[in-house]
């Protein structure tokens, strides 16, 4: 089996003063070993929360369910609770989107390096820490012995988060979900933390979720992409076939909302999608993306779509969209 | 960090300086001395003896170091009142003072921390409400009519422990008790909303996603990062108690530092007020560094400051 995780019909939902707020709203994805997968997705449109879920780090009153929620043969919702804290961290990783605050100010990076594989794999502090100045060297930190008894607040930010993808490596895991890794970054360094993780997944043969809410960077680094909107999946390709053939109204928006340099020209107004994503409190009828779509008819806010595969495509090309592929091609 | 503890002795010693001043002049100012010491019926050929012999006659400034070079010797002089010397005096009343202030804090903070974490865990449930409910009723709750209830119901009624004095280890624990509850409170809820901001950052999010057990999460992560605002709390709840226990040393008839504090005070004993202002200031100053240098050992930030 080539599939290190599989989720069907994953929903989310969480209890708010105004109704229960239904964040991930049924998704369906698959990640192989060694891929790298990049949800895509505006502010709000579920793809946190999904990787919150599939790391099992939601507040408790969050209701997470699903059909099938496997990881490498695992089933993640019915796992006892140490079991699950033994994947998390050992066999799934996570880099998050804020290096400033993500490390505890009070300890050493060298502690915070180590702890989990030590608890984990029960190995020496000698061992660990050999592994973390490896990790940290591949990593592209300088002087990593000396970074070890350092702490956070000496780093800058471009280097803590390097430091935090060393931290996702330690346990050498199957999966680590990087959720908008760059995004808190100057862009120079963003350039050079996405190579990094391009790199270091292609070396590892680790598999990646990589969650941004940039296409610009899904396509310098993707082997695959999901594009989420309103909490659900609307479109999924490999990159190339996104980007050469993009179905869903939704992801050329996104696309024509992207300055191509020397393509769009100087002066001219930029495309941007009009309205603002519903409110996910309560159900939703019809397609989510209705009110904003421009090919839209009367019919799409009635119909919920379903992701269905796309058949001029010879890839794995799904859409969620009510209108058919060729009047969609006809109406672009 | 020997750096930081330099830094930090110095703005101590300033500090102290400054409060040895204030406390010179407060005797200075308080009238003509040696008036006051010659007594009412004297002559005024005895009080320009008593002026020459106590020194009163030199300039203020050489009075001062005078005072300070005697003071740093233990000389504080002696008494108006209770016709002893006031370093006697403290000495006798002091580890009365300090045994009740450092066991009132200790069962403070057995109490206050756990009882602040649990709630914390436990935020808006009823364990967290029960806490809160304690804390309110204990800062809003006099602390004599608190110790008046203690003595009640555990001298008087069930005689198991002494109402008074401080003879013995048992005579020290209703007044502890009592002071110690009037600290817990403000601790309580300062450990609280530490242990709920710090559970709520990045980095607690970054130790889950670890995989850490809870208990790794909540004491290792969480607590040492959330505690750094009580140690403050703490060290100047101690000082309080060391300098305003007048209330509870009464009720208690302890004889203390607040009593002879007090004492000293509705007499115009002004040597003994200015010795125990001195003193409880010390305390302070010294209390705050060790904060201080408690917070630099549990936060590596401060250290660069």
């Amino acid at each position: 089996m080539n599939r290190i995780l599989d989720i069907k019909n994953l929903q989310v939902s969480l209890p708010t003063a105004n109704g229960v707020l239904r964040a991930v709203r049924g998704i369906d994805l698959h990640v192989d070993k060694g891929e790298m997968l990049c949800i895509v997705g505006e502010s709000g449109c579920g793809k946190s929360m999904t990787s919150m879920a599939l790391m099992g780090l939601l507040p408790k009153r969050a209701e997470v369910t699903a059909e099938v929620l496997d990881f490498d043969g695992l089933d993640l919702l019915s796992l006892p609770k140490k079991e699950r804290n033994k994947i998390r961290g050992m066999r799934m990783s996570m880099i998050f989107q804020e290096p400033m605050t993500s490390l505890n100010p009070s300890y050493t990076l060298g502690n915070q390096l180590c702890e989990a594989i030590m608890r984990h794999k029960g190995v020496s502090s000698a061992e660990a820490k050999e592994r973390a100045v490896y990790l940290l060297t591949r990593a592209g930190v300088p002087m990593p012995e000396k970074r070890l008894d350092q702490y956070p607040h000496q780093l800058s930010g471009g280097l803590r988060q390097r430091v935090m993808i060393a931290m996702a490596l330690m346990c050498e895991p199957d999966l680590i979900i990087a959720d908008e890794p760059t995004t808190a970054l100057d862009v120079t360094i963003q350039a050079q933390i996405l190579r990094l993780i391009r790199e270091l997944q292609q070396e590892f043969g680790t598999a990646v979720i990589f969650i941004t809410h940039d296409l610009g960077v899904v396509a310098r680094i993707a082997d695959r992409v999901a594009v989420m909107y309103a909490g659900q999946v609307v479109e999924t390709a490999t990159a190339q076939e996104l980007y050469s053939n993009p179905m869903h109204p939704y992801t050329r928006g996104l696309l024509n909302c992207i300055p191509i340099p020397g393509k769009t020209a100087p002066g001219s107004h930029l495309e941007s999608i009009p309205g603002v994503v519903p409110s996910l409190i309560g159900e939703l009828k019809g397609c989510a993306f209705a009110n904003r779509c421009h090919v839209s008819t009367s019919e799409c806010s009635q119909r919920t779509p379903s992701l269905e595969l796309e058949p001029n495509s010879t890839s794995l090309h799904q859409v969620r969209c009510p209108i058919t592929a060729t009047t969609l091609q006809e109406a672009m | 960090m020997l750096v930081f503890i330099f830094r930090r002795l110095l703005v101590a010693f300033s500090v102290a300086i400054t409060v040895s001043i204030v406390s010179f002049m407060l005797l200075h100012f308080s009238g003509d001395l040696a008036v006051s010491i010659a007594g009412p019926d004297s002559t005024a050929e005895q009080v320009e003896q008593i002026r020459i012999d106590f020194g009163l006659d030199k300039p203020v400034v050489f009075q001062y170091f005078d005072w300070v070079w005697s003071a740093l010797q233990g000389d504080f002089g002696r008494s108006y009142y209770f016709q002893d010397s006031v370093m006697s005096l403290i000495t006798e009343r002091m580890p009365v003072t300090l045994t009740l202030g450092a066991v009132s804090l200790a069962l403070a903070t057995v109490v206050a921390i756990p009882l602040g974490v649990i709630a914390a865990i436990k935020q808006d449930t009823w364990v967290d409400r029960l806490a809160l409910t304690i804390a309110c009723v204990g800062q809003a709750m006099p602390s004599f009519w608190f110790a008046l209830t203690l003595i009640v119901i555990f001298a008087v009624n069930l005689h198991w422990l002494p109402a008074g004095g401080s003879s013995t280890w048992q005579h020290f624990v209703l007044p502890a008790i009592a002071l110690g509850y009037y600290a817990t409170p403000a601790m309580m809820r300062l450990t609280r909303t530490g242990m709920l901001e710090v559970l709520g950052s990045d980095y607690i999010r970054t130790a889950r996603s670890k995989g850490l057990s809870e208990t790794s999460v909540i004491f290792k992560h969480a607590l040492r990062n959330a505690v750094i605002p009580v140690v403050a709390l703490a060290a100047v709840e101690l000082g309080f108690m060391l300098g305003g226990s007048i209330v509870i040393e009464s009720v208690f008839s302890l004889k203390g530092l607040g009593q002879l504090a007090w004492d000293a005070i509705s007499r115009n004993d002004y040597p003994v007020v200015q010795a125990v202002v001195l003193i409880i200031a010390v305390f302070y100053i010294v209390l705050t560094l060790l904060a201080d240098v408690l917070n630099a050992m549990l936060d590596p930030r401060l250290r660069v400051r």
